[in-house]
């Protein structure tokens, strides 16, 4: 269904193209705090470098890097690291989401803690947007049919 | 039509562009433009807003981006033996 098309030019330009991406989106990511960026905007890189992969190489090369039972797992795990970082907040003795009590195991004072939570939270948020972006739009690509796209 | 022209009939009670005394930037905005950086250590008012005050919100998008994902799979994948 995907045929591997061979091209130097392509393939040498993204093996240096997609690393650069995925530091960049780490980036963006970090630098949410500071600057405008966050987790939706560096899953989405993220979640793109991946996808040029794809175009570059073949599905089999993307789906050897990243296994499909892996997608799932992180797309989940973001939605359970923002959750978990809410019924953290909450075991600790606040409301949900309060992120000044995190202080009591992260060491730092209340207001340094509500920064690191929100790190945690955008974490979260970037996982979820990188893994469901590149299972949509392997489900797009193979029409559903990934066995059979493997086999090709 | 008429509804149209009802909308446009309705604008000429809107806030003037830009003017800093119109409800949506009296309310609630200079608290959070006074007090993010003290009271999270966060110097760009978006993520604080996005991530701490509005924690709740954004993590149902994070769900609906998850249940979004969800459905697609159920959708499109098919399994071997139909």
């Amino acid at each position: 269904m995907v045929k591997n098309v061979e091209d130097v030019v392509i393939q040498m330009l993204c093996r240096m193209l997609i690393p650069l991406m995925q530091v960049f989106s780490l980036y963006v990511f970090a630098h949410g705090h500071s600057s405008p960026g966050g987790g939706f905007q560096g899953g989405c890189i993220m979640a793109a470098a991946f996808i040029i992969m794809v175009i570059a190489y073949d599905l089999n090369e993307a789906k050897r890097r990243f296994k499909e039972k892996a997608l799932v797992v992180f797309c989940c795990l973001g939605v359970f690291i923002y959750a978990g970082t809410g019924w953290l907040c909450l075991l600790l003795g606040s409301n949900f989401l309060d992120y000044s009590f995190l202080s009591k195991i992260i060491p730092t004072d209340p207001i340094k803690a509500r920064y690191y939570g929100m790190a945690m939270i955008e974490l979260g948020v970037e996982i979820t947007v990188m893994a469901i972006m590149l299972s949509i739009f392997l489900d797009l690509v193979t029409s559903g049919e990934h066995e059979k796209a493997l086999e090709e | 039509m008429v509804t149209g022209i009802l909308l446009i009939y309705g604008t000429e009670d809107f806030p003037r562009w830009g003017d800093p005394s119109q409800p949506a930037s009296v309310h609630v905005s200079p608290r959070y433009i006074e007090k993010t950086v003290e009271e999270t250590a966060v110097p760009n008012i978006v993520t604080a807003v996005l991530a701490d005050y509005r924690g709740y919100d954004t993590m149902f998008e994070t769900t609906v981006i998850f249940t979004a994902g969800i459905v697609v799979m159920m959708l499109l994948r098919r399994p071997k033996k139909w």
